[in-house]
């Protein structure tokens, strides 16, 4: 039998090395999850320190945290991921030499992301009840207005990693999973946003998502619907979408000049 | 009154960068011609082709087809469009029926099931019609490609590369394929072949790019006397080195 050779596992190293080193995007990935984390949990101990009175209900908090968290995560993956989809199986440019015009192509992703983010949600959410005792739809009906607005700035999110892909080639993809968790320490999902740092919370009360879990925070602690988290909420969705539509639009047009449409997934 | 022709290109460009990938090509196509468009690698034959489906936008130049300015009005064009190119794929976890329904859908076509059945006879792939595409051989996908093709019974059908990388028996029952629809519909193909005998059997009319440019065209029989030589591929070898420069066009 012949032995281990150190020279091509080298070989191998070095060809994964290559791929590393020409994508700073991956670079970027190494260090982000484990800051992510740290970041996000730091502000969660902290809240919850400072905070004994709502430790007791704080795991309906946590619940209803995670499970619209879920929402926002499952929609922007609906969107970027099926799109990867495309590209992986060199199925653009069939799309795009068929009468398919590019915003039916985003209101494809748009109405199969709605979907995925049901029946993937829907299924957590089912099984809180066995498992927790915990029923989200005791949100009420503001749970109808959190789910719209997580569900578009996911849309949002997701069409800004196609367009990013679209135009920076498939280096871009992990961008698809690293984008959203970058704003979840910004979100308040588990914990208000006066939490933050003074110089943060501007930051975060432009993010829709943020205005969604103050939302729910006020329906689980004051009982009350804060008709003005929502609207602010689906003012800052439609601009995000907007832009977004514009920027996949924009890409798609840019695809078309550099006939990047032939070569993806390659 | 004679018709106008289908495709209409005037001095049609390209360039990325310093690079003139297509660099003022013009020529006709009238409907019912089986057209090829010839040349080495990296004259010019797949970002024309691009060009004519609106997946490349021209740096200029002007593009017609069957009456309509592409790439501005392209998507009045593309239902009666097809195309057809080894460099593209489809889904590979989807079944071949299922690839082919989407298709049919995003093509308007109205009697789904009566099409798909027609294209399992006509291209023989009924055997592995509920076969994931991805588990196929390159001439089952081929075939399966070229019925997508064929979905909306196209007036005018592009295909790069038609037989590239298939056995010669395949790529035969290819050639019959698309003789026969050309022959019953009366649709205009265009094709980029590096395959010199399939060009003369299949085609009426011949535009040959070298570096971006037209340096030739007319009819098989006519390059062939024009420069004294006994096939295409002799005239393609001359033409791609440069032997012998021929007529340019424009």
């Amino acid at each position: 039998m012949s032995g281990v050779s150190p020279r091509r596992i080298g070989a191998l190293a070095l060809r994964y090395l290559y791929l590393l080193r020409r994508s700073w995007i991956r670079i970027v990935e190494l260090a982000y999850w484990p800051t992510v984390q740290m970041i996000l949990w730091g502000f969660i101990t902290r809240y919850l320190a400072g905070h004994s009175d709502v430790l007791g209900q704080a795991a309906g908090l946590l619940l209803s945290g995670v499970l619209l968290w879920d929402i926002l995560f499952r929609s922007q993956l609906g969107v970027s991921v099926v799109f990867f989809e495309e590209l992986h199986a060199r199925n653009l440019a069939q799309l795009f030499v068929s009468p398919l015009r590019p915003i039916e192509l985003i209101l494809a992703l748009m109405a199969i992301s709605l979907i995925r983010t049901l029946v993937g949600v829907g299924v957590a959410v089912t099984l809180a009840l066995p498992f927790y005792d915990y029923n989200l739809f005791a949100l009420g009906p503001p749970l109808a207005g959190f789910f719209l607005n997580l569900l578009l700035m996911g849309w949002a999110i997701g069409l800004l990693v196609a367009a990013l892909v679209l135009r920076h080639g498939m280096g871009a993809e992990s961008i698809a999973w690293a984008a959203i968790f970058a704003l979840a320490p910004l979100c308040g999902i588990y914990y208000p946003i006066a939490t933050l740092p003074d110089w943060l919370q501007p930051l975060a009360w432009v993010l829709p998502a943020s205005h969604v879990f103050e939302g729910m925070r006020a329906v689980l602690l004051e009982h009350a619907f804060r008709l003005d988290y929502f609207l602010y909420a689906l003012l800052l969705n439609a601009g995000y979408l907007g832009l977004a539509i514009g920027m996949f639009l924009a890409a798609v047009r840019q695809a078309r000049e550099h006939g990047s449409l032939l070569q993806s997934g390659e | 009154m004679a018709e106008p022709p289908v495709i209409q290109v005037e001095d049609l460009r390209k360039q990325y960068g310093p690079v003139r990938a297509v660099d003022g090509i013009g020529f006709d196509i009238a409907r019912g011609a089986t057209c090829a468009l010839l040349g080495g690698n990296g004259a010019g034959k797949t970002t024309t082709i691009a060009m004519l489906l609106g997946l490349l936008l021209p740096t200029s130049g002007r593009i017609h087809i069957l009456g309509e300015e592409v790439p501005r009005h392209h998507h009045r064009v593309l239902p009666r469009m097809n195309f057809s190119s080894p460099y593209v794929d489809l889904p590979q976890r989807l079944t071949v029926a299922e690839n082919l329904t989407v298709y049919a859908r995003l093509y308007g076509v109205l009697r789904v099931r009566e099409r798909l059945a027609a294209l399992r006879r006509d291209l023989d792939i009924d055997a592995f019609f509920q076969r994931p595409y991805g588990s196929l051989s390159a001439g089952q996908k081929t075939r399966v490609a070229l019925a997508k093709a064929l979905l909306n019974e196209p007036e005018i059908l592009l295909l790069d590369e038609p037989t590239a990388s298939l056995d010669p028996d395949t790529a035969d029952r290819i050639r019959g394929i698309l003789t026969d629809y050309q022959r019953h519909s009366g649709a205009t193909l265009l094709l980029a072949s590096h395959n010199m005998s399939e060009v003369e059997r299949l085609c009426d009319q011949v535009i040959m790019l070298r570096t971006g440019r037209v340096v030739a065209s007319g009819a098989p029989r006519e390059l062939i006397h024009r420069y004294g030589r006994k096939d295409m591929e002799e005239v393609f070898l001359d033409i791609a080195r440069g032997i012998q420069s021929g007529e340019v066009v424009e």
